[in-house]
């Protein structure tokens, strides 16, 4: 579980984040929404403590991660997955060695089980073939699925996802969330994805978290989103309805 | 209110040095803390050695054996007069090479062609959310990233001046005897009689500190870009200008405390 509990961020004076709290359950999938720019990645940068914050605590597994020691960090970090917004894949290596790089760093796997591991990552993500390629090779769907393969890799319980649609086409988009969807209930995992893309929150989160102005503005359950009046919430979801040419509330 | 945003910003500007040293430091604490974590970064030191020292071999060889040619023959040209000894020309082009040329030749050279790509890199990791990858993995990304760097800087750089001097040296006496200014035998003569042990060990002790300087700077400007593409942009020039400006301050520093 991890509790994010009143947390304040700001950057040279200008507030991100005020007061913010959130609570993500074991096995649930939870979409943070919110317009460009309303502090969704500060946030998840937060829960993972690659940022920290100026008041407020957040706990994993009931470990506040901002009084522990960086060693200690380190164990914590070790549970998450993180698919960043571009995959930030390493330049310098291939798919094979990107998706690699965690089981040779933190596992004393042989090269043959090493071998085996990331070929079925590259599968599960579809993606077979594509180990020899270098990330500048990949285009950016491909690459987000690398990211993806690379992320699992090590079979974290939390995956967070920052924007894994965006930029994409509604194909490719589709293609991506079918694979968390299908990923989740085969390695149970707690995810958190951060999206503006409303047709990806329906299909695959089961609570949403709505950031505005750098409040935490709602949070529900998809059902209570969908009966929503709350007005900030429902122009944001419709703006999306225009935006991806698609009915983004399904009934 | 614009008076105090202006005064602020000047106490900012005025800060700035001390923080950017507060950060250097830091970024180096943390970096050699993490030593104990060898095992993860022993493929990376051998990668870094290899692109820092062997790809630079061409450049600073070329650079060295010019740098040696050029001083000859200036030297000859200085000193021609029937009551200097033509063994001067070696007494003092040798040391030259030993104890200033070799070393800041490499030097500037790898400021440039080092630390301009290691500031490049490492801004491109940091713009590209490679660093945070590898921080949200449970890697201590400083010491992954740093410590090979700035270790085959140090490690590579006295090898290269060695090599860089001895081509320098080589370089004079070939373009010295050709030219006629001055015979192979008579160049080793004077090169032989002012000989001093310490010269060699001190040009090794600089190019030790050279190597450290340019890599940890561009290192740090990498580490810490901001701002985009654009971002990289300025750290890689920043990386390459520092490092010069500061191969320049530690020359005169050791010089002074060491000679
Ligand atoms: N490291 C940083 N330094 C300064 N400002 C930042 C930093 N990271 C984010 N911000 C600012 O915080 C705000 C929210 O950014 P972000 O969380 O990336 O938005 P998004 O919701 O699109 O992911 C933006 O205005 C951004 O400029
Ligand atoms: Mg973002």
């Amino acid at each position: 579980m991890i509790e994010v509990e009143h947390i304040y961020k700001s950057f040279g004076g200008k507030p991100v984040l005020i007061d913010v709290s959130l609570r993500i359950s074991e096995g649930e999938t939870l979409a943070i929404i919110g317009r460009s720019g309303s502090g969704k990645s500060v946030l998840m940068k937060h829960l993972i403590g690659l940022l920290k914050p100026d008041r407020g605590r957040v706990l994993v597994d009931g470990i506040d991660i901002d009084a522990i020691s960086y060693d200690e960090l380190r164990k914590v970090r070790r549970e998450f997955g993180v698919l960043f917004q571009g995959g930030a894949l390493f330049d310098s290596m291939n798919s094979f060695e990107n998706v690699a790089f965690p089981l040779r760093t933190f596992t004393d796997m042989t090269e043959a089980e090493i071998r085996a591991e990331v070929e079925q990552c590259l599968s599960m993500v579809q993606l077979p073939d594509v180990g020899p390629k270098m990330p500048a090779e990949l285009s950016g769907g491909m690459r987000k699925r690398v990211a993806l393969a690379r992320a699992v890799a090590l079979r974290p319980r939390y995956v967070i996802y920052d924007e894994p649609t965006s930029g994409l086409d509604p194909e490719t988009s589709n293609t991506i969330d079918e694979l968390i969807k299908s990923l989740t209930d085969q390695l149970h995992m707690t995810n958190i994805v951060v999206t503006h893309d409303m047709h990806s929150v329906l299909t695959i989160a089961d609570r949403a978290a709505f950031i505005h102005n750098g409040h935490m503005h709602w949070t529900g359950t998809i059902e209570a989103l969908h009966e929503s009046h709350d007005p900030v919430l429902c122009r944001f979801v419709r703006a999306n309805e225009y935006q991806i040419g698609k009915p983004a509330l399904r009934t | 209110m614009r008076v105090r945003t202006s005064s602020l910003s000047l106490t900012a500007f005025m800060l700035e040095p001390v923080a950017a040293l507060g950060r250097y430091s830091l970024l180096l604490y943390h970096a050699f803390r993490s030593l104990g974590d060898f095992k993860v970064y022993r493929k990376n030191i051998s990668e870094q050695m290899m692109r820092v020292g062997i790809d630079s071999i061409p450049i600073v060889a070329l650079a060295a054996a010019f740098s040696g040619a050029v001083t000859t023959v200036q030297t000859a040209y200085q000193l021609v007069s029937p009551f200097i000894p033509k063994t001067i020309i070696g007494s003092i082009v040798v040391p030259s090479m030993i104890l200033e040329l070799g070393a800041v030749v490499t030097g500037f050279i790898l400021a440039g062609r080092v630390g301009a790509r290691i500031a490049a890199e490492l801004g491109t990791m940091r713009v590209t959310e490679q660093i945070d990858a590898l921080e949200a993995m449970g890697l201590n990304s400083i010491g992954y990233l740093i410590v090979p760097r700035v270790l085959a800087g140090i490690v590579m750089f006295p090898v290269l001046y060695i090599a860089a001097s001895f081509i320098g040296i080589t370089g004079g006496l070939f373009v010295g005897s050709l030219s006629g200014y001055v015979t192979a035998g008579e160049f080793i003569d004077g090169a032989r009689e002012f000989f001093q042990p310490f010269d060699p060990i001190f040009g090794v002790i600089k190019s030790l500190v050279f190597g450290f300087v340019i890599t940890s700077i561009s290192c740090y400007k990498g580490y810490f870009t901001g701002g985009g593409a654009e971002g990289v942009g300025k750290s890689t020039t920043q990386a390459a200008v520092t490092s010069c400006v500061y191969i320049l301050l530690a020359d005169l520093v050791l010089a002074i405390v060491l000679l």
